[in-house]
């Protein structure tokens, strides 16, 4: 049987709007994948030591508060601080098109923004993750 | 016209549509009927259901003579970054015309920790104004007679400690806390089930909020003391029938606790009030906000036995809903928030904040700000909507859907109630699923087709990113470490430590009113997070539920 793509659905940082969070979640589940959601209010550590015990091959973060220029590069940089090398990092939330080119620049592979389909982010995790 | 001589006459209207009708399978599936009609309301009952403004049970509106009295308060939801940049937002709406302010505070301040907490780090002053200690709320008032205008605190968790810090300025301004006007928000249950910034346990929370009713009945007897918010929920995915309902048992739930602590319903349900969403399907809402009216005074009648009319009115803020904002083509958005406002000025509510066309992109601009207001005062003056009370009612369609709402609400009422109440609902994660499974099938029915966005799943165009939006300075953090640092410096650092000692104490006895504990220690000048940080060890922290 095929591996199935596991899936660390995060919210980092203080925001409590978690609607767009767990729509993504439920999504990506229906679609096959396994999903671990975090819950609200997890440290960039948290995020990372989840994704490490988790052994996922993807981690979604979502913000909405705007701390993401903040957090964003925070995760990537301690995920790949423990060993999660391949794992593909991706974001989404209320992110202006501005912010985005630098949080690329750090390391997450892609920023969604209001109004995206779940499909499009199925589609987007399917062609970009490595097993 | 008889009612069988109307059904006659409505079948052959249907057999004379059918053919037509059948050419137009996308909108044949609505969920709504076509077209309503006298059938559809004959079981209401003028005077017990509906009756006049005034009266109960209240459906047309709280007051005898709404908006041909005054008009609803404008209230403009600002706040960010510093105290200092919050103020000169304030003082510039009110130039503008608002009649009321709207406190919001950013995440830390929400949860109860200070600027230099490490977790805060990133959030500081992003969502909100970062309020740390007496010393940023003094500023944040500064030149705002607070004897004069009323003021909405967006505040849950720590609401006691923020109404402390305000009834603190106004003192010093030299005006007593009976004559303040205001709300804060102080709902937890709705943080547990949708909004997220919650910090305490149920139980200690309750006992806040009952404080605080409490408190303000003797003390600020002019404060809204509560403002039962169905807004989350509903941004959060729910059905409008779901929001009141959820929003209700919530309030069911508070009155319950209230009265088991001692007090008379009479003494302190007249100070409750609600939060409502107005959302984009127009006459839904405007049923909504009608339903609930006549659910609460029902309930506060029969169920609590409440004597006092005030204690029956369900008085409610409305805010248009965040959620229906669109990153897409962002100038859509001003007849969006136009329509809701229509909805929210047709179903009568008391105040009313909209929200700015750039808010799914960042925080908003002043010239959005203005056109979000500019909104208010042409709905108000210029559209004739708030020209005669409660202009909906007798309207077929409308009466049919405000009692449909009311029997939703009420079936799931009645199913919460089964469970133990709001609070054991919650901790079931029984309302987060409800919440949740209508926020996904939202969220399919528009990637299907089924349900049309204009400009995100139809009448798309290729757009430039938006430019002008607001950015939060990023030194903002580092400025209100510093201040809170240069402050704890300058104060009585012994008051602090007696007044955090006598706080946490009165937390360890459950009898005691916990509201002058924590007036004494703001005035101290102790932070927000170190008396959160006193309750912390007392009350320990909510565990949420979590479930997809």
């Amino acid at each position: 049987m095929e591996k199935k793509i596991r899936v660390l659905v995060a919210k980092p940082g203080l925001d409590g709007h978690d609607r767009g969070a767990k729509v993504i979640a439920r999504a990506l589940r229906d679609a096959g994948f396994e999903v671990i959601y975090t819950g609200l209010r997890q440290t960039p550590e948290q995020i990372a030591e989840a994704a490490l015990q988790e052994d996922v091959n993807v981690v979604a973060m979502s913000i909405l508060s705007g701390a993401h220029p903040h957090l964003f590069p925070k995760v990537v940089e301690l995920v790949r601080g423990k060993g999660l090398t391949d794992a593909l990092i991706i974001g989404g939330g209320v992110i202006p098109e501005g912010d985005i080119p630098a949080l690329k620049e750090a390391g997450v592979a892609e920023v969604f923004t209001p109004g995206t389909n779940t499909a499009d982010v199925v589609e987007f995790i399917k062609n970009n993750v490595k097993l | 016209m008889s009612n069988e001589k109307i059904q006659e006459e409505l079948a052959k209207y249907k057999a004379s549509v059918e053919k037509a009708i059948a050419r137009f399978p996308e909108r044949d599936h609505l969920p709504e009927q076509r077209l309503y009609t006298p059938l559809d309301i004959k079981g209401d009952d003028y005077a017990e259901e509906i009756s006049f403004p005034g009266v109960y049970p209240y459906t047309r509106g709280v007051q005898p003579t709404m908006y041909r009295g005054r008009f609803w308060t404008m209230r403009m939801y600002a706040g960010f970054s510093t105290a200092e940049e919050s103020n000169k937002r304030y003082r510039y709406l009110i130039e503008s015309g608002a009649t009321g302010l709207s406190c919001a505070f950013d995440l830390p301040t929400q949860i109860g920790y200070d600027s230099d907490d490490p977790i805060s780090e990133g959030e500081v002053g992003k969502v909100g104004v970062a309020i740390d200690s007496l010393a940023d709320m003094e500023v944040l008032f500064d030149q705002i007679d607070l004897g004069k205008v009323s003021t909405s605190m967006t505040i849950n968790a720590p609401a006691s400690v923020l109404l402390a810090m305000y009834i603190a300025v106004a003192e010093k301004q030299g005006v007593a806390p009976d004559q303040l006007k205001g709300t804060i928000q102080n709902d937890i249950l709705k943080e547990y089930a949708a909004r997220g910034t919650y910090i305490f346990p149920p139980r200690p929370s309750m006992r806040l909020i009952t404080n605080i009713f409490e408190y303000c009945s003797q003390n600020v007897p002019k404060w809204n003391t509560i403002s039962i918010s169905g807004y989350h929920i509903r941004e959060a995915g729910s059905t409008a029938s779901q929001e009141i309902a959820f929003t209700i048992a919530d309030g069911i739930a508070y009155v319950e606790a209230a009265i088991k602590a001692g007090l008379d319903v009479d003494a302190f349900a007249g100070r409750l009030s609600f939060f409502w969403n107005a959302h984009n399907n127009v006459l839904e809402e405007v049923a909504k906000f009608r339903a609930s009216r006549r659910i609460w005074a029902k309930i506060m009648k029969e169920r609590f036995h409440a004597k006092s009319p005030k204690s029956m009115m369900l008085r409610f803020h409305t805010q248009t809903a965040g959620s229906m904002l669109t990153a897409q083509q962002p100038n859509n958005n001003i007849i969006r928030v136009a329509l809701q406002t229509a909805a929210a000025v047709m179903g009568g509510t008391q105040s009313l904040h909209t929200n700015s066309r750039d808010e799914a992109l960042a925080l908003p601009t002043e010239e959005s700000v203005m056109i979000a207001l500019r909104t208010q005062q042409i709905v108000a003056y210029e559209s004739g909507l708030a020209d005669v009370i409660d202009p909906l009612a007798g309207s077929y369609y409308v009466e049919a859907m405000t009692d449909r709402i009311e029997k939703e609400a009420m079936e799931y009422i009645q199913k919460i109630d089964d469970m133990g109440g709001a609070v054991a609902a919650i901790e079931k994660g029984y309302i987060q699923k409800e919440i949740q499974d209508s926020a996904y099938k939202w969220q399919m029915d528009v990637e299907s087709g089924a349900r049309t966005i204009v400009g995100v799943n139809k009448f798309q165009i290729e757009e430039e990113p938006p430019k002008n939006l607001l950015r939060v300075d990023a030194s903002v953090g580092e400025k209100q470490v510093k201040k809170l640092h240069d402050m704890k410096a300058k104060r009585d650092n012994e008051a602090v430590k007696a007044a955090l000692a006598d706080l946490k104490k009165a937390c360890q006895d459950e009898n005691e009113n916990l509201m002058p504990h924590i007036l004494a220690a703001v005035k101290t000048y102790a932070t927000l997070g170190e008396i959160c940080n006193v309750m912390r060890e007392v009350f320990g922290e909510y565990e949420a539920h979590i479930s997809l």
